[in-house]
């Protein structure tokens, strides 16, 4: 008698909870996809529920291209994308997509070598690299480009990125825009057949190279600028289209961003940016909304989600290791933002 | 004495009651439980299979068998093809196999020979299987930052002093075959010693005391007589070993160096099945996804067919003691 009492009383207060919690989970917004932002994305969110009592923002970090399918499976409210989405993509969403540029990064040229403190790379000597024409670093054009530095006398270890990512979707393009005979072979994409001459090992993930870089000596490998910052990993100064060696940080990153005209569909690549100040490796990174919601309400948070980013979210963008919006690109997005029905 | 005699019939008839319905209810049930469960299992592979297969169709129409022998994976040409994935499975966890084996198989020794007193033998064991309890990511993470830079030096002695041997002929790039396979190997190991701990304590004493009796010395007792009679087991314990070695993922994709290169040396970069699948999956377009499923359907069938040989070689050498 008394079990079934207290069975009773269980089974009751599990449907009270379960209640209680469907009836929270009415303002969870799901979104999923690219990795590269996730740091300063879940910082956002977070402070976005705090702020905004009840609603839940819930990211997952799967990659873009999940990000992508998820969104055309109209799995998640949002999704986010390095590498945005293909007219094709678009496509496939009846109610339409509107895709927002949120923050924007840097790709650095990480490297270890000892007892060379403050690397120049020129064009010639970083695309030379990557296409396994460069193997030593007392290579005579790494030579020329740093006057007043001893090279050693080391073999390079080009450390890439394993998995497919859309890190590497913006260094290749970089590369194929300012080398033609990158362009045609290998190409860019999000991830590409390297040449074999490179001596190469591959790691996944941003995390996986920067750890390959600093436990191989003679190493260089391309990575987000942030994880660089965070684990203070010397990078290498590039040369711009103007020819001037810049390093990468905010004020590069922005002069590269100023730079680039962003399009009625807010889809802009700045694939090798014009400026004396400009770093030449810098990219938006986007989210994607649908055009038209099913439940109002869930719009109105989306709308109001984009909006704390844009207000507050830019100013810790830098701090994480990511570039703040251009002032002109975030009164677009705002602007833009309205058509999230 | 009459007291007895009248209540033991009865006591004896409470104690073997014919089953009540209750009972064979729930004999019964719990007999077509397990039936369900079993085939459940068997349901549960074949559909997994059914659906890799089916996704795989549209790769395996278009590339076919030249899938199997050609070394590019071009995303951009959409020229795909898993030789050196094939090869760098194979290589890394038949190197592990032979790492993990002969110290799994040694520590087996020690720990069941009366080497050490009883309860120094419990806490080594415990020790040693406590290895399979670290997640491989923590292998994966040790792997680079530990046991790279620890076997950079051994590394470039024998490059430079034995470079003329195929398996040293390329100086370490870091991630690699030789600590893959050495970060495997210790993944490997506490299945390995496990299992041959077990094959080892079957034995009847009786049978190392007969070695005894007959004059041998302690080492030719182990090596030629229990090390045999325990064989069956040992074999078991090793094929095991290689299915963990062939399936494992996350260590190898971080340590192995993700490159499409078939090459002896063991300080060269390579690539295996699970970790291309692991690495490609989350950003692999749709057409992609049907390639990998491809490489998927290759590492089940090279799984099956390593077991079906362990199961082949135990059964032969299991005939073999009988006789």
């Amino acid at each position: 008698m008394k079990l079934a009492k207290t069975v009773r009383s269980l089974v009751l207060c599990s449907m009270c909870s379960f209640f209680a919690v469907s009836a929270m989970a009415a303002t969870t917004v799901v979104g999923s996809g690219a990795s590269f932002p996730a740091p300063i994305y879940t910082t956002w969110f977070k402070q976005f529920s705090r702020a905004n009592k009840g609603v839940q923002i819930n990211y997952q970090a799967k990659g873009s291209g999940a990000g992508i399918r998820d969104f055309i499976d109209h799995t998640v409210d949002f999704a986010a994308s390095d590498a945005a989405m293909t007219e094709k993509q678009i496509a496939k969403v009846p109610e339409g997509v509107q895709l927002l540029p949120m923050t924007a990064g840097e790709i650095v040229l990480a490297y270890n070598l000892k007892g060379v403190k403050d690397l120049q790379l020129s064009r010639e000597a970083y695309t030379g690299i990557f296409l396994g024409k460069i193997k030593k670093w007392n290579d005579p054009v790494l030579v020329k480009a740093n006057p007043g530095v001893t090279m050693p006398d080391e073999e390079i270890t080009v450390v890439s990125r394993a998995d497919s990512s859309g890190t590497s979707y913006v260094f290749t393009q970089h590369l194929a825009a300012i080398s033609p005979e990158f362009a045609k072979n290998p190409g860019y994409g999000k991830t590409v057949n390297w040449p074999s001459a490179i001596k190469m090992v591959k790691a996944p993930k941003n995390d996986g190279v920067t750890a390959t870089i600093k436990q191989t000596p003679g190493a260089i490998g391309y990575i987000e600028y942030g994880y660089a910052k965070m684990t203070k990993q010397p990078m290498a100064k590039l040369e711009n289209k103007a020819g001037k060696f810049v390093a990468p940080g905010l004020e590069g990153g922005q002069a590269a961003l100023a730079n680039a005209k962003l399009p009625e569909n807010m889809i802009a690549w700045i694939t090798d940016p014009a400026g004396d100040q400009s770093y030449p490796i810098a990219t938006y990174t986007w989210m994607m909304f649908y055009k038209k919601y099913s439940d109002p309400a869930k719009a109105e948070i989306l709308r109001n989600m984009v909006a704390y980013c844009l207000d507050h979210g830019q100013k810790i963008a830098d701090k994480i290791g990511y570039i703040p919006l251009p002032a002109n690109v975030v009164e677009k997005v705002r602007a833009a933002s309205a058509n999230i029905q | 004495m009459a007291h007895p005699t009248t209540t033991l019939p009865q006591e004896a008839a409470s104690l073997s009651q014919p089953p009540s319905k209750m009972d064979i209810i729930f004999n019964k049930s719990f007999r077509s439980l397990t039936y369900a469960f079993t085939w459940a299992m068997v349901l549960l592979l074949a559909a997994i299979v059914i659906k890799i297969g089916i996704k795989a169709i549209p790769a395996i129409e278009r590339h076919g068998l030249a899938f199997l022998t050609t070394t590019t994976w071009d995303v951009n040409s959409q020229h795909f093809g898993i030789l050196p994935e094939i090869w760098g499975t194979l290589y890394s966890s038949l190197l592990a196999l032979i790492l993990g084996g002969f110290f799994g198989i040694t520590i087996a020794i020690f720990l069941t020979q009366d080497f050490l007193p009883h309860r120094v033998e419990v806490v080594l064991k415990s020790i040693i299987e406590l290895l399979a309890a670290i997640p491989s990511v923590v292998y994966g993470l040790w792997g680079i930052f530990v046991l790279i830079p620890l076997i950079r030096p051994l590394a470039d002695f024998l490059h430079t002093h034995l470079g003329w041997l195929p398996w040293f002929s390329t100086s370490l790039s870091g991630p690699g075959m030789f600590p893959a396979a050495l970060v495997l190997s210790i993944m490997i190991l506490p299945t390995i010693a496990a299992i041959s701990q077990d094959a080892f304590r079957a034995i009847p004493h009786k049978t190392k005391e007969a070695a005894f009796g007959m004059g041998t010395t302690r080492w030719e007792a182990i090596l030629k007589v229990m090390l045999p009679a325990a064989s069956g087991g040992i074999f078991g314990a090793l094929v095991l070993g290689l299915g963990r070695a062939l399936g494992e993922t996350m260590a190898l994709a971080m340590l192995v160096g993700n490159s499409n290169q078939i090459s002896l040396s063991v300080f060269a970069p390579a690539n295996t099945l699970a970790s291309l699948l692991a690495l490609n999956f989350p950003e692999a377009a749709e057409y992609e996804v049907s390639v990998l499923m491809y490489a998927a359907c290759i590492l089940l069938l090279i799984t099956l067919l390593v077991n079906i040989a362990g199961t082949a070689i135990i059964a032969m050498t299991g005939s073999g003691a009988k006789k």
